[in-house]
């Protein structure tokens, strides 16, 4: 893989790619959109016994200008649905969404007339987690995933010669 | 830009923040007011709960709750799924304490279809019914601390709710929605390891909620930001329909498991826990104190529980043994019968309640004789308590709005249903 | 307290507002008449062998049969006497309307929003008669027999993405 970029990109914006990266995926501070059963167990994660600041995820910072990614926990009603939208658009870029269990995802276990099917419907997500409500391990394996994401993301590959964002099968197990 | 500030001028809860009656006097007057909206995602209003506040510089002359944020559509969803298919569905109304709202739909749907419970049954739902008061007390006495400002107590009852989940794990398979009851008993029998598990639990707990304690009862910011705010008298308490420590914490000693008792808190010893001031401080010791009742309820369950079946043997109406569904023909088709049509109740209406840990929690159930209710109405004691913001909150400040909505202790996830 | 004296008292008290008088599993429900529902509702708070004075809940149920369709349902506690008690009234379909209690029950008053939001029945003399959950805008009543549980497409608006 690495023959593979430095035939592509240039020696110097990898390496900088890569800092960058690294400094980027061990900092994210997390935008706790805690909307119903969900919240509690990512409160759980933060709590001594799960422990997100092991990953960088040092604060839950409650304002959306000082994040870098919002997890969406809970169920997303039509009614909430421009609130997390209007917040989602108030974090500054690069930003992610973590679309945290099965109400999130996809609506879980309640279709009926005022929850949106899923936030993938007017936010972009980047990794949805499963379960109801998932586990605290199962969050922490989320940010993970998400880390490893952000690792091969091309910053200023993408900046300088414009291409696409490639994420390997092989880096995400 | 104009239309939004058109839309906003014409709404109609902003209407209701004007029509409100402003009668509050305050020391100096700026001549001026500001609508601040504390809206749903804000860090301390315990799930998404949007409060409209008139200020007048820093004192709030009058506030608007708006709930809805999180409406699912549960009664709705009720009236198309068998009663077994809505258990799970009740562990997400309370979600602080999902065991007890399973318990009392179990009730509710028992009471409606005549079942009648083993002792055993009994003495478990009481066990977890008290396991998940504890739970959720140390929740809304952390979350409260953290919003006043000491974050430490969050992070030590949060270590304590840890252990009380590893006994739900242990016993149902999941830590914290656990969909534990069903119609006539149990779903899993309770195990020597989780009694193991809990008297461990119980040995240390009352020494730690007296360290938790500790670090906040002789704090001068603590009793400064917390004494006198949220007052209202006993009067306006019990005509606005408040239930659960908020009542008691202004001195009427209503719990309903003394009161009209359910399940076996008839044999069982524990005191009711009031207090007599009515403000935040108050409601913050009667749950610490309510917690160590629940401990000592704990430990007299658990040295009384008998041995013998944890299910009702009705075949029509309780779901039969796992083992003998899978060996024998008649459970099979029982099972089967049970899964797809439904329990077969009479047509009727109950109403049946718990004392939860926020208050009275009430299912009503109209039933047609069919497996699926026709009307189901959830009494959510945190819907009831929020009513009582608008008058709590007048004449105080901003920062005063934090302590009493965590003294309040909604969850919204009850609150909008 | 039996049940049957606190038939008693209320029909001592209102002898032609009492219609209807059912005992299911222990629970006393008394349907009353709809034009009655604020007296019976103030003597059911002041008379002392009844003092019901906590108001539990105020709901709505569509029967969605001919004549009168709706019905509301108070459930109320005394806390002097220790029990519950349910009070009827029956509601037609046509512009449902009902006297509201928030005079005698100041806790009914988001109960009373509640079931205007999910049925469409108004309560005469609330004093802040506004949804309470679905959006102001919102053009139907969620739990009415003909509202689809799936909900009606572009009835709430959604966010672009």
């Amino acid at each position: 893989m690495a023959l593979e970029k430095l035939q592509q990109d240039g020696f110097l914006t990898t390496r900088l790619d890569e800092v960058i990266n690294w400094a980027r995926k061990n900092s994210l501070w997390p935008m706790p959109m805690g909307i119903s059963c969900c919240a509690i167990e990512m409160m759980a994660t933060a709590s001594p016994r799960f422990d997100i600041s092991r990953f960088g995820s040092e604060v839950m910072r409650f304002t959306p200008r000082q994040c870098d990614v919002m997890i969406v926990a809970g169920t997303v009603t039509y009614k909430m649905a421009k609130v997390v939208r209007k917040i989602y658009d108030q974090m500054p870029d690069p930003k992610w969404v973590i679309s945290m269990g099965a109400c999130a995802s996809s609506g879980g276990m309640f279709r009926s007339y005022s929850v949106v099917q899923g936030i993938d419907q007017f936010v972009p997500v980047d990794v949805f987690v499963a379960g109801c409500p998932p586990r605290p391990e199962a969050l922490l394996n989320a940010l993970i995933t998400l880390q490893h994401k952000i690792e091969n993301d091309r910053t200023l590959g993408k900046l300088f010669h414009g291409e696409q964002i490639h994420i390997p099968e092989s880096s995400l197990s | 830009m104009n239309s939004r500030s058109e839309e906003t001028r014409k709404s109609k809860i902003l209407a209701a923040l004007e029509d409100q009656d402003t009668s509050v006097s305050v020391d100096d007057p700026l001549e001026n007011s500001m609508v601040l909206n504390m809206g749903p995602q804000h860090p301390a209003t315990h799930g998404v709960l949007r409060l409209l506040v008139k200020l007048d510089g820093e004192t709030v002359i009058a506030a608007v709750p708006e709930l809805g944020y999180l409406h699912r559509g549960y009664e709705k969803l009720a009236e198309n799924m068998t009663y077994h298919e809505f258990i799970p569905h009740t562990d997400r109304l309370d979600y602080l304490s999902p065991i007890s709202n399973n318990v009392a739909f179990a009730m509710a749907v028992e009471k409606l279809a005549g079942v009648e419970l083993p002792p055993r049954a009994q003495y478990i739902r009481v066990l977890c019914c008290e396991m998940a008061r504890i739970a959720s007390h140390l929740v809304a006495t952390g979350s409260m601390a953290m919003d006043v400002g000491a974050l430490t107590v969050l992070l030590w009852t949060f270590r304590e709710r840890e252990k009380i989940l590893d006994v739900y794990d242990v016993l149902c398979g999941a830590r914290f929605t656990t969909s534990y009851t069903r119609i006539g008993g149990m779903s899993t029998d309770w195990t020597p390891q989780c009694t193991t598990m809990l008297e461990a639990f119980l040995a240390e707990f009352d020494k730690d909620v007296t360290e938790i304690e500790q670090l906040l009862r002789t704090n001068r910011i603590f009793i400064d930001r917390c004494e006198g705010v949220g007052y209202l008298s006993r009067d306006q308490i019990v005509g606005l329909g408040l239930t659960g420590p908020v009542l008691r914490a202004a001195g009427v000693p209503r719990d309903l498991r003394r009161d009209n008792p359910y399940l076996v808190y008839n044999d069982l010893d524990f005191n009711v826990v009031t207090a007599t001031e009515s403000d935040a401080l108050a409601r913050f010791y009667v749950r610490i104190a309510e917690m160590r009742e629940s401990a000592k309820i704990l430990r007299q369950a658990l040295e009384k529980l008998p041995a013998g079946p944890f299910r009702a043997d009705e075949p029509k109406r309780v779901l039969p043994e796992k083992g003998r569904t899978y060996t024998k023909m008649e459970e099979l088709i029982y099972d089967f019968m049970l899964i797809n049509i439904g329990v077969d109740p009479p047509v009727g209406e109950v109403y049946s309640a718990i004392e939860s840990s926020k208050g009275e929690l009430g299912f009503y159930i109209v039933s047609d004789g069919t497996g699926q209710p026709w009307r189901m109405k959830i009494r959510s004691p945190s819907m009831t308590n929020l009513q009582a913001l608008p008058y709590m909150v007048k004449g105080g400040m901003i920062s005063d709005i934090v302590a009493i909505i965590g003294s309040l202790d909604p969850v919204m996830g009850e609150a909008d249903k | 307290m039996t049940n049957d004296e606190i038939v008693a008292a209320l029909k001592a008290a209102h002898p032609d507002s009492v219609v209807q008088v059912t005992d299911f599993r222990g629970d006393l429900a008394v349907t009353v008449r709809k034009s009655d529902i604020v007296k019976v509702a103030t003597s059911v708070r002041d008379i002392p062998s009844l003092a019901f004075d906590l108001v539990i809940d105020v709901l709505g149920v569509d029967f969605n049969r001919p004549g009168d369709r709706f019905e509301v349902v108070y459930i109320l506690y005394s806390t002097t006497h220790k029990r519950h008690l349910r009070l009827k009234v029956a509601v037609e379909e046509e512009h449902p309307a009902v006297p509201s209690v928030t005079s005698v029950w100041p806790g009914a008053n988001w109960h009373e929003r509640e079931t205007f939001d999910m049925f469409g029945i108004r309560f005469e003399g609330h004093p802040d008669m506004r949804r309470l959950y679905m959006p102001e805008e919102f053009e139907y009543y969620p739990l009415r027999k003909d509202f689809p549980l799936l909900g009606i497409p572009d009835s709430l608006p959604l966010p672009r993405r």
